[in-house]
């Protein structure tokens, strides 16, 4: 075996001890003995079921939009594709709470497109839904666009030669070619979706079994009951875990979201 | 390594743990501490302050730093009870303000104080309502009126803890619509509009007057919160915190705090 | 005529321009070098590139049509069966789009399947399949659409070399018993012999030479074409049974041809010599050895000079002339195994 350069092992290891220890020090501090009294709380299985709900809600609203985005981005050339691109990855680096804020401007009662349909969607689940898609949409739309430009495009061109439409082509032929990618980008937007809580708390505020998801409520609870805060942070972590054991040799393995 | 580095190295160390622990703030006191008479007070006094404290503080550091050449005091602002965890878990400031007994308690269980906390002035909720009061709320009974949206601060600050003992003192079963983590977000709510009412200290609707008005109600007598200050144990500059404090608790600052709608103790 | 088209494309320093006509149940071979425009030109008739020229199938114009409503099947280099679709679900693929339900459309795509000899592997996925399989089924689909016009791009170059002779014949029976017309694209020339009615060649954007496979074979119009069937090929001037190349040198034909001409003879015609022969043949010129390389039972030598030609020589005389590169040489042709025509059409 090749020696590994010290320059690069010393790092190496200690940025994964950066990652792993936060997880290792929310284990070790966890509250074993009271975990069936935190777990049996109402609020607390409010929140987790409202947090499955919703993230699995807001990847359904983002699969319905983000596919044909990704679609539209990756297959149409249209003058300013490029803007719309940048457009559409702006959340990715928007801070979620911002993100709240310029959603009440819009879908807030007195935001534009709020005030002119009538329907108030702060404070509601719908609202909660509608903050995470936000969010987590453009890894969807990211994911999804890296899929299809890397698809042969010889394959739909078979298909239009044997008289399929373009409709036709995106059904039978480029979604079943991409749907290892649309998967991967639906499983990346289920996660952020899950983790949400800037844009969630400040669009949709905090009620529990309403708008309270499981990251508002380890962040509330660590201000009462540092405990509950803890076991709650654990679940979400087995949740993620579990997705990542479910990604693995999918995106992980196989490197980039291309 | 040399002493120069040395420092620098601890510098950045405490500026780190100083920024992750109280978000906001700039700096916390990192210069040596002299000792001896508050008129050769140096370095920085870090704050943290309950959120209602917002205006009223930023002013009074202003003129504790006029009367102290050489000393700046820098401000954290946010939910008494963030607050008190943030002292639990470490953060190196040297006073804390709460906006309630219970959260100073946190503190004081913890044995992070180091002194016991004086009250340095009472908080009174109100009705925050939209400029012009569009939906002529008048009393706690009129915000269980169908369509009048509200919003409470959560039970955990001491905003939320006084709203619930004035609700039920009037026998008001409100379902608001959310429940915010400190008092200016469940303002914020009203001043966007996405609210028409949340109960908020006096101060508070005061400080936003223009945008929001306040409405009195009786019941609030029953919910007056006391604001308790502290020096902290592990205070990195212990002199400038107890100056701080008792200035605080000097007569020109509880006048400077009346006028802004707080009430002496 | 079935198909009457001119295709024209322009690229970046590259223009294709060329008219085509084949006739129903006639199969034209593309013959051309890799970057001729062959793809280029099947593309254009497919409606899949811009075409500025114009497609006439069967007296309908096709230039505003799209290629989903073009009914022209093509069989595409690497065939393209869609990975995730089984054999039949591929050759039913056509007749869905076209219409035909779910149940009949794999019935007929079954009966396509069960012609070609491949009914057992109608559930399987087609990377299962071996390369010649992956042929007919890429046929079957593109012929369930009962296209007016077939197009195949370069139908034997994923095969190796073993399964090709077999496949080949195989192919040529099938496109024998098509009643429309047919273009194959193809860069190898016996490809197009075995397979095609008429070749037409295709050098950079332009058609170069037009004709049966016995005219292209018997008088190539370009080297490539010469390269392609194997003979040495010069252009010249040709005046009382002299030709003078513009290669350099001159050649004695035996045939009575004037002014511009092609004069071409197979390199087995060439005979070496170390010495300059006495007497016989008419055409002696020296050369130099730029190559040797054997060729089954036969010794391939190129030679400079005036004109540089490639002889075909056994063993034994190599061994005997010893030839090495660089050596000094004499090549002899006797006029009578030359063949000379004009170079005007």
């Amino acid at each position: 075996m090749r020696r590994i350069p010290p320059a690069l092992l010393v790092p190496a290891v200690l940025g994964l001890l950066f990652l792993v220890l936060p997880l290792v020090g929310l284990l070790v501090r966890t509250p074993w003995t009271s975990v069936p009294r935190l777990l049996a709380a109402p609020d607390s299985l409010n929140a987790l079921r409202l947090s499955l709900v919703t993230a699995t809600l807001a990847t359904v609203l983002s699969l319905v939009l983000g596919v044909p985005l990704a679609w539209l981005l990756a297959r149409v050339r249209f003058p300013g594709r490029r803007l719309v691109r940048a457009l559409v990855t702006i959340p990715l680096v928007l801070p979620p709470v911002v993100g709240g804020v310029a959603l009440l401007l819009v879908f807030g009662r007195r935001g534009l497109v709020g005030s002119w349909w009538g329907l108030s969607l702060p404070f509601t689940t719908a609202g909660v839904v509608v903050a995470e898609a936000f969010v987590a949409m453009p890894f969807l739309v990211v994911a999804v666009e890296g899929a299809l430009l890397a698809a042969d495009l010889r394959y739909e061109e078979a298909a239009v030669t044997l008289g399929a439409s373009r409709w036709t082509v995106f059904r039978r032929i480029t979604l079943p070619m991409v749907g290892p990618g649309v998967v991967a980008g639906a499983v990346l937007c289920w996660a952020r979706a899950l983790g949400e809580f800037g844009a969630t708390i400040t669009f949709a505020g905090n009620f529990p079994g309403r708008t309270q998801t499981m990251p508002l409520a380890v962040y509330l609870a660590l201000e009462s009951d540092p405990d509950a805060a803890i076991l709650l942070s654990l679940v979400l972590l087995l949740v993620s875990v579990a997705v990542l054991v479910g990604l693995r040799g999918r995106w992980i393995g196989e490197g980039g979201m291309a | 390594m040399g002493s120069k580095q040395r420092i620098l190295a601890v510098v950045a160390v405490v500026a780190m743990l100083g920024l992750a622990g109280c978000g906001g703030s700039d700096k916390p006191a990192n210069e040596p501490v002299a000792s001896g008479s508050a008129d050769s007070l140096t370095g920085t006094v870090t704050v943290l302050a309950a959120s209602s404290l917002t205006e009223v503080f930023d002013q009074l550091g202003k003129q504790f730093e006029a009367a102290h050449h050489g000393v700046k005091v820098t401000f954290s602002y946010g939910g008494s009870s963030t607050l008190a965890q943030q002292i639990v878990n470490g953060a190196p400031a040297d006073v804390f303000a709460a906006a309630s007994p219970a959260t100073m308690k946190t503190v004081t269980s913890a044995g992070m104080a180091s002194e016991s906390p004086t009250v340095f002035v009472r908080n009174q909720l109100v009705i925050a309502v939209g400029p012009g009061n569009p939906k002529h709320i008048a009393g706690l009974a009129d915000l269980i009126k169908p369509g009048v949206k509200v919003a409470l601060c959560a039970a955990a600050v001491p905003c939320g803890a006084a709203a619930k003992t004035a609700l039920s003192a009037a026998g008001v079963n409100l379902k608001p619509v959310t429940l915010e983590q400190d008092v200016k977000s469940a303002l914020s709510k009203v001043e966007l509009g996405e609210v028409d009412a949340a109960l908020v200290y006096r101060t508070d609707a005061k400080s936003a007057s223009g945008k929001v008005e306040g409405v009195e109600f009786p019941e609030s007598a029953k919910a007056i919160n006391d604001y308790p200050i502290a020096a902290l144990k592990d205070a990195p500059n212990p002199d400038g915190a107890k100056a701080f404090v008792a200035f605080i608790l000097s007569a020109p600052a509880r006048d400077a705090m009346v006028q802004v709608g707080f009430q002496a103790p | 005529m079935s198909l009457r088209a001119r295709v024209v494309v322009e690229r970046p320093r590259f223009r294709l321009d060329a008219a085509l006509e084949v006739a129903d149940g006639e199969v034209v071979a593309l013959l051309g070098p890799n970057g001729a425009g062959k793809t280029t030109a099947l593309r254009a008739l497919a409606g899949l590139t811009q075409n500025r020229g114009s497609v006439v199938l069967d007296g309908e114009v096709l230039d505003r049509v799209p290629p989903e409503r073009r009914r022209v099947g093509v069989v595409f280099q690497d065939y393209l069966l869609f990975p995730h679709l089984s054999v039949v679900d591929n050759v039913a693929f056509g007749p869905r789009c076209r219409g035909t339900g779910r149940a009949a459309a794999r019935r007929e795509a079954m009966e396509w399947l069960e012609r070609t000899g491949l009914a057992e592997y109608a559930d399987v996925k087609p990377r299962s399949l071996s390369g010649g399989q992956a042929q007919r089924v890429a046929l079957a689909r593109a012929l369930a659409v009962h296209p007016r016009l077939l197009l195949l791009d370069e139908p034997l170059a994923a095969l190796d070399a073993g399964t090709r002779l077999e496949i080949r014949a195989r192919l040529r029976q099938h496109l024998a018993g098509f009643e429309a017309a047919t273009v194959l694209v193809t860069h190898d020339a016996l490809d197009a012999m075995v397979l095609a009615d008429r070749i037409v060649v295709l050098e950079r954007g332009a058609i170069v030479q037009e004709g049966t496979p016995a005219e292209i074979t018997r008088r190539p119009r370009t080297d490539y074409v010469a390269r392609l069937v194997g003979l040495n090929l010069y252009r010249g001037r040709a005046a009382d049974g002299v030709v003078e190349l513009a290669a350099g040198g001159r050649l004695s034909v035996d045939a009575p041809v004037t002014g511009e001409v092609f004069v071409a003879f197979p390199p087995s015609a060439v005979a070496l010599y170390a010495q300059r022969p006495e007497g016989s043949p008419r055409n002696v010129w020296r050369g130099t050895v730029m190559g040797v390389e054997r060729q089954g039972d036969r010794v391939r030598v190129e030679l400079s000079g005036a004109p540089p030609v490639v002889a075909d020589v056994t063993p034994a005389a190599v061994a005997e002339l010893e030839l090495l590169a660089g050596q000094p040489v004499w090549a002899a042709v006797k006029a009578t195994e030359t063949h000379a025509y004009p170079a005007q059409v």
